[in-house]
């Protein structure tokens, strides 16, 4: 198990390294620091000196991958590739083109991300299974077949639909909660209650179908049969032998996604207007701040790594039957 | 008149002539055909796949486009042909110049007058603020307290033209399948209702507008429509364009194993690794850039757009492609094991053969569970990627735009809620179709293929 967990994670580092090389072709090779000069600063300020002064402050003025005139180690680490990506690994992120530090902005921005994102994934898994567990009840009888039709349905419905729908009707409509912000103290709940319901909301089609079918594949086995055939009420069945068993599958499901909700939402967040990483992201692509969306994709990657790792030691925790080697 | 032939538009057809040619090959399959018997056995499926066929030709309607051909300037008699800067398309014709009647700004469905109010001169000559008549609508009435009974009047004729569409349509249809024990009868009654809305659309928007008017006044349902192509292109093309890479990395990597398919292996999850939505602003973005450096290469507003749509669509396909070239290797990895693939290769057929002929064609329906279900995924990331601002352009009518325009007018009083409805319900009725599709699409060809949450 240790040793398997070793191994997953120094597979991990070549992955890394292609993100990194990825990005940094993305943003360095096909969008050299000249173009980035002359989008940052307008194009009526554009001569070659502001030009040269905008690459020396903001640390571009070397070359990208191979500095012929230093000698030494730092014919390789007096560059643009050293100095902006391989930094990363460290989770040295630098400064924003607007001379902010990354990493105190990432910290600070993580709680009101998680504050969101937390209790929408708590709230939602449950509210998806008590949903599914009440369809599975009625299966193959009219309810059931609508209840997926309605599944289907509000799974077309664009998540946009649900924010600006639900900002109208629960804060301009009946002002139950303010439209959007954010606070630190313990009055934050009134900003949270509206973002977390819509989360929930606009989740249940597409999650409840999904423990739908995870909950009807426990259905048909044999087991199941077995219970009903000694006896059991379909309530037992139901409780007893259809959910833990479901579990597995729900849960592995899951985990895969726990290291993504540090991310936060990208949609929720900007307009609720809740200062998180979600709207950082946001923002960065607005005022094509690439140090920012750099930094982000590092560290998505590395959270979706983590979220494979973690979904193949799940599969051992839930299920005695799979070992990892 | 003279044709002008986008890359999309290329695409488009290229893409439906490809489906038709595909289907064709597969008519004497009998598997195949039982199956696609049992997607349209179901009433619904028959409906849904009816809803999708009305969007797409809309959407190839749309991408028939042309410039017209000007009258002949005063006096000037040459032989030269002068040809409109704008660019129409059939469907602007079909639509009897329903773009073409712009009010000044917002106004209400079927309102006579503007939303704001506007300083006026009455008959006296007084200056009064007061809400300025719409320009296009309404201006055949005498008394502004008709409008309705004029709204009813109208409908009359209206309805009954589009009845007459309907059974012109539905007539031959049901002369061909006398036979058929499919249930077309679903198909029919919708496509007698979409007949029947369409033509009422077209004709009493001549007079009001149905949906009211935007912020730049120019009308809802027309943005609506034109926000059809954008949305099934976008739902097509993607998956068109990642395809060929998707499907031969898949099927190399499972059928030669080895540095191959570790490689390949390599290459899809260190693309999905990284977070979709900013690798799509990242890509967008830089193509803007590109675009800015080289103005040459695309000389009309028109050109520039549609290049950068067919870049959006490339960087939606790249990073929705590991799912489908996952699924293949693992198909060809269990295909290549069987034993016609050990009798082909003990009869030394060559590898590329082997491929083509007896791996590919089994990997089919997968392919297709894949394109029908990103299918509708695609049109709802298009709405929420233009709301980022990385979407289609701005210059484009697509829903995405509608509801990044209109995003913040729910709050004033009274709201516009016009321009959100239109937007929403026409992306809801394409997805809700395709969703549907898809599902029992997916039932036929593969029961078996199961995904989570976060696939939606």
């Amino acid at each position: 198990m240790f040793a398997y967990i070793i191994r997953r994670l120094l597979y991990a580092i070549p992955i890394l390294i292609g993100v990194n090389l990825l990005t940094f072709v993305l943003f360095f090779v096909v969008n050299s620091p000249d173009d980035m000069a002359v989008s940052q600063l307008g194009a009526k300020y554009v001569t070659p000196e502001a030009i040269e002064n905008w690459k020396a402050k903001n640390g571009y003025d070397k070359p990208l991958f191979y500095n012929a005139g230093a000698d030494g180690l730092e014919t390789v680490t007096e560059t643009i590739f050293f100095a902006k990506s391989v930094r990363l690994f460290a989770f040295d992120f630098g400064r924003s083109e607007s001379g902010r530090d990354i990493s105190t902005d990432v910290r600070r921005r993580m709680g009101p991300s998680l504050a969101v994102v937390l209790p929408t994934f708590l709230v939602g898994i449950g509210v998806n299974i008590c949903v599914a567990l009440m369809v599975v009840m009625f299966h193959a009888s009219r309810l059931d077949r609508a209840a997926v039709i309605v599944f289907v349905a509000l799974m077309s419905i664009s998540y946009l639909f649900y924010i600006i729908g639900g900002q109208y009707l629960v804060a301009k409509t009946w002002r139950l909660v303010p439209i959007s912000g954010f606070l630190s103290g313990a009055e934050v709940w009134k900003f949270l209650l509206l973002p977390v319901l819509v989360g929930v909301v606009a989740g249940i089609g597409a999650g409840a179908r999904w423990y739908r079918t995870l909950f009807l594949e426990e259905a048909n086995q044999d087991y199941v049969r077995t219970a009903r055939a000694k006896g059991c009420s379909e309530l037992a069945v139901l409780f007893r032998h259809i959910l833990p068993n479901a579990l597995i599958p729900i849960l592995t499901g899951v985990v895969v996604l726990v290291p993504m909700l540090f991310m936060g939402s990208l949609l929720i967040e900007s307009f609720f207007g809740i200062p998180g990483l979600g709207s950082y992201m946001l923002d960065a692509i607005n005022a094509q701040d690439f140090a920012i969306v750099r930094s982000m994709v590092f560290i998505g990657s590395i959270l979706y790594i983590v979220g494979l790792i973690l979904t193949d030691i799940s599969y051992t925790w839930a299920d005695p039957r799979v070992r990892l080697s | 008149m003279k044709p002008v032939i986008l890359w999309s538009d290329a695409l488009i057809f290229l893409l439906v002539a490809a489906l038709v040619l595909f289907f064709w090959r597969l008519r004497r399959d009998p598997q195949t055909r039982d199956r696609w018997r049992q997607v349209f056995a179901s009433r619904l499926g028959m409906a849904a796949f009816t809803v999708i066929l009305a969007y797409v030709g809309v959407a190839l309607l749309d991408s028939l486009h042309f410039r017209r051909a000007l009258p002949p300037p005063d006096g000037v008699s040459t032989g030269e042909v002068f040809y409109d800067n704008q660019v129409s398309s059939v469907l602007d014709t079909l639509t009897a110049g329903m773009g073409e009647r712009f009010e000044r700004t917002y106004s209400a469905p079927f309102a006579l007058r503007s939303f704001e109010k506007q300083t006026l001169k009455d008959e006296a000559g007084n200056t009064v603020r007061d809400f300025p008549p719409l320009r296009h609508a309404g201006a055949q009435l005498a008394d502004p307290t008709e409008k309705w009974a004029d709204v009813v009047r109208r409908s009359a004729p209206a309805l009954g033209g589009g009845l007459a569409l309907a059974v012109l349509l539905i007539l031959p249809q049901w002369w061909l399948l006398r036979g058929s024990s499919l249930p077309w009868a679903s198909s029919w009654l919708v496509q007698g209702i979409l007949a029947c809305t369409a033509v009422w659309l077209v004709s009493i928007s001549r007079h009001y507008h149905v949906l009211g008017t935007d912020l730049g006044g120019a009308d809802v349902l027309y943005q609506s429509l034109k926000g059809v192509r954008t949305g099934v292109l976008i739902g097509a093309l993607s998956t068109l364009i990642m395809l060929p890479i998707a499907v031969t990395l898949g099927v190399c990597a499972g059928y030669f194993k080895g540095w191959v398919d570790d490689a390949v292996q390599y290459l899809y999850t260190t693309l999905s690794s990284i977070p979709g939505i900013l690798l799509i602003a990242a890509a967008v973005l830089l193509f803007q850039v590109y675009i800015d450096l080289n103005p040459d290469a695309f000389p009309t507003g028109l050109e520039k757009a549609d290049a950068k749509f067919i870049a959006l669509c490339f960087i939606l396909g790249v990073t929705s492609w590991s799912t489908l070239c996952r699924l293949i290797r693992a198909e060809t990895l269990k295909i290549s094991q069987l034993g016609y693939v050990q009798a082909a290769h003990a009869f030394g057929v060559s590898h590329g053969r082997i491929l083509l002929r007896h791996i590919l064609p089994n990997t089919v329906h997968i392919i297709l569970i894949t394109f029908v279900l990103d299918f509708s995924a695609l049109v709802l990331a298009e709405a929420v990627l233009s709301y980022i601002g990385v979407g289609v352009d701005p210059s484009m009518g697509s829903w995405g735009n509608m509801i990044n325009g209109a995003r913040s007018e729910l709050s004033r009083e009274p709201a516009i809620w016009w321009t959100l409805s239109g937007a929403f319900l026409f992306m809801f009725l394409l997805v809700l179709s395709a969703n549907l599709f898809a599902d029992l699409v997916r039932d036929a060809f593969d029961p078996r293929t199961r995904l989570g949450p976060e696939a939606a």
